[in-house]
């Protein structure tokens, strides 16, 4: 397994967001975590990446107890984010956004990147051809040198996953990707997670309310209601679980 | 053209170098327009020195001031009590003043950049008054009389001042070279997505700690340096010169030339410098005239200060 969520919960003030959680994601896996509106999903992925740090239970990531580490350094060790609410680095160009993704890997230090000698002209050259080749996936090339916010709300979506790629990671968590596109557009994205997966070789944890895409493209499905999980499984069973049902229907 | 372009930093600052040069030998820049280019360069690598942390990094910093002020009686008692030849001991008292105001800034920052919202504007703002008074307390900084006697660059009297103000041209130079530099570096990229997005920046693996407090730091290092500068070029140092109202100007100058344009603030730092002295009256009223012209600047809040082209007034007066 390359994740393993052990018992994992957390209580806010007195409201216990997620509790007694358990979860895998394999090598080459795209899981699906799906639940009603404030059933705790992103609460999930907040504790995978250390926004919060759990109350109870443990985190193994890649054979390693990454439980109460810090964000940057759970990034820095494999684990990828969108938001659901797009954070982009607004006022920088869409190529920016993506090169300080890469940042981590660089090693020019301070004094080299202010007179420009050792490996900054070596580094930033290499950077440049990186950060291209990437925003060509995503068809934003183009678009390089615009304001990452002046970019088409889809498209916004799209240097965001661009950008978590950057960091490298093995394990991508994509929250709500299709919310707000159009049917059309969130065929396009299903497409590109498919290409992403196999071109990156990342294994993808995606939070999605629209049913089609999490049938079509996840492996396997987690289903949370209030904080607790309530089914997990192939897709067919999923969709006709009673509890799963149940719950989707506020019953 | 484009040889032009990409040099256009270094190419002005030969020419403005040339053109200090000459205006000297034409006898057109006395000893006092001297000693306000002076104070224009000083202001010039606070303004820009401070938009690092302001405009690229998104911390309001409130206590620059008091980075200025620990470099200045730095400076000041080094020059004093320490036995060097002059060639070694400018550079050695420099130096020391933006590393003291380094110290001091990671003292401040480390406690307060870690949280989020206004704290840093709080707790700077304090800093910078504390100084001030501890300046004010201590034997050694010549305490509320002054500092006086510091030594100045030169010991011929005669080309003192001139010397003076090209050392502080070469100075305020440098600045802007390493600031505008640093900013287009990865670590600058980096110190830019904080402005922008402090959690996606985590997010990406930045660790955010570290930028900030370098953001910060390096901005109290030029702070420092400025202050030493200021130290020998005025001779004289009042502990009341460094309060509440200087930081708030540098931040003014930071404001008016618009967050995270360096050109911007060095063209603020120069007509803010300039300003009160045209206007002989205007020294008392000059905080009343600085809020204004924050508010306007507020209210025309453009990145780019639009207000300075012809296009706005176009716009707005003649209905487009
Ligand atoms: N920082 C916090 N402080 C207090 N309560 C929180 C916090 N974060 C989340 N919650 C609460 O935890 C519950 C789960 O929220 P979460 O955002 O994880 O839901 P979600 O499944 O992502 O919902 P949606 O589909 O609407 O995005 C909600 O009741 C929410 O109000
Ligand atoms: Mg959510």
């Amino acid at each position: 397994m390359l994740l393993e969520v052990n018992d994992i919960g957390i209580t806010f003030g007195g409201l216990r967001a997620v509790m007694g959680f358990n979860m895998g994601v394999d090598k080459d896996e795209i899981v699906g975590l799906i639940g009603p509106n404030g059933a705790g999903k992103t609460t999930v992925f907040n504790l995978l990446t250390g926004v919060y740090t759990p109350t109870e239970g443990k985190i193994i990531f890649d054979q390693k107890d990454i439980t109460g580490k810090k964000t940057n350094v759970i990034n820095n060790l494999g684990i990828a984010r969108t938001f659901q609410n797009i954070r982009l680095f607004k006022s920088m160009s869409v190529i920016d956004n993506v090169k300080v993704a890469y940042n981590q890997n660089m090693k020019y230090n301070e004094l080299q990147g202010v007179f420009k000698f050792g490996l900054y002209k070596k580094e930033e050259a290499e950077l440049h051809e990186k950060a291209l080749n990437l925003l060509d996936v995503f068809g934003l090339k183009g678009e390089a040198e615009e304001n990452a916010g002046n970019l088409p709300y889809g498209k916004q979506r799209k240097l965001e996953i661009a950008r978590a790629l950057g960091t490298g990671p093995k394990l991508l968590l994509l929250d709500e990707p299709a919310a707000g596109m159009n049917p059309s557009e969130t065929a396009e994205l299903m497409e590109i997670i498919r290409l992403v997966k196999d071109k990156f070789r990342v294994s993808i944890l995606l939070i999605e309310h629209d049913m089609s895409l999490v049938m079509n493209i996840c492996e396997r499905l987690y289903v949370l209601d209030y904080g607790s999980l309530i089914a997990s499984g192939p897709p067919e069973e999923i969709k006709n679980n009673q509890d799963v049902i149940s719950a989707y229907l506020g019953e | 053209m484009a040889f032009y372009k990409k040099q256009f930093g270094l190419i002005s600052a030969a020419v403005i170098l040339i053109l200090l040069v000459l205006f000297r030998y034409l006898g057109i820049i006395d000893d006092y327009y001297i000693t306000i280019i002076d104070l224009v360069f000083i202001n010039i690598i606070l303004a820009v020195s401070l938009n690092l942390t302001i405009g690229f990094l998104g911390q309001l910093a409130l206590g620059n001031a008091g980075f200025m002020a620990i470099g200045a009686y730095t400076s000041a008692i080094l020059t004093t009590y320490l036995k060097l030849p002059p060639i070694l001991l400018f550079p050695v008292a420099v130096l020391c003043s933006g590393v003291l105001a380094v110290l001091s800034s990671l003292i401040v920052g480390i406690p307060s950049l870690r949280l989020k919202g206004d704290y840093l504007a709080i707790i700077t703002l304090g800093f910078g008054e504390i100084i001030k008074n501890i300046i004010t307390g201590l034997k050694i900084t010549g305490g509320a009389r002054g500092y006086k006697g510091i030594m100045n660059y030169n010991t011929d009297f005669e080309t003192n001042a001139y010397v003076n103000m090209i050392v502080l041209y070469l100075f305020a130079g440098l600045t802007v070279f390493v600031i505008s530099n640093f900013t287009k570096s990865r670590h600058g990229r980096v110190i830019k997505s904080i402005r922008d997005n402090e959690i996606a920046s985590e997010a990406s693996g930045v660790n955010i700690m570290y930028y900030k407090l370098l953001g910060f730091s390096m901005s109290a290092f030029f702070a420092g340096v400025a202050g030493s500068l200021y130290a020998h070029h005025n001779g004289i140092l009042a502990a009341n010169k460094f309060d509440f109202n200087y930081s708030i100007e540098m931040v003014i100058m930071v404001v008016l030339g618009g967050m995270g344009n360096i050109k911007g603030s060095i063209a603020a730092a120069i007509f803010l410098t300039f300003l009160p002295q045209l206007l002989s009256s205007f020294s008392d009223k000059r905080m009343l005239f600085y809020s204004i012209l924050l508010i306007i600047v507020m209210l025309v809040k453009n990145k780019n200060y639009p207000f300075l082209k012809i296009d706005f007034y176009k716009k707005r007066l003649l209905g487009r």
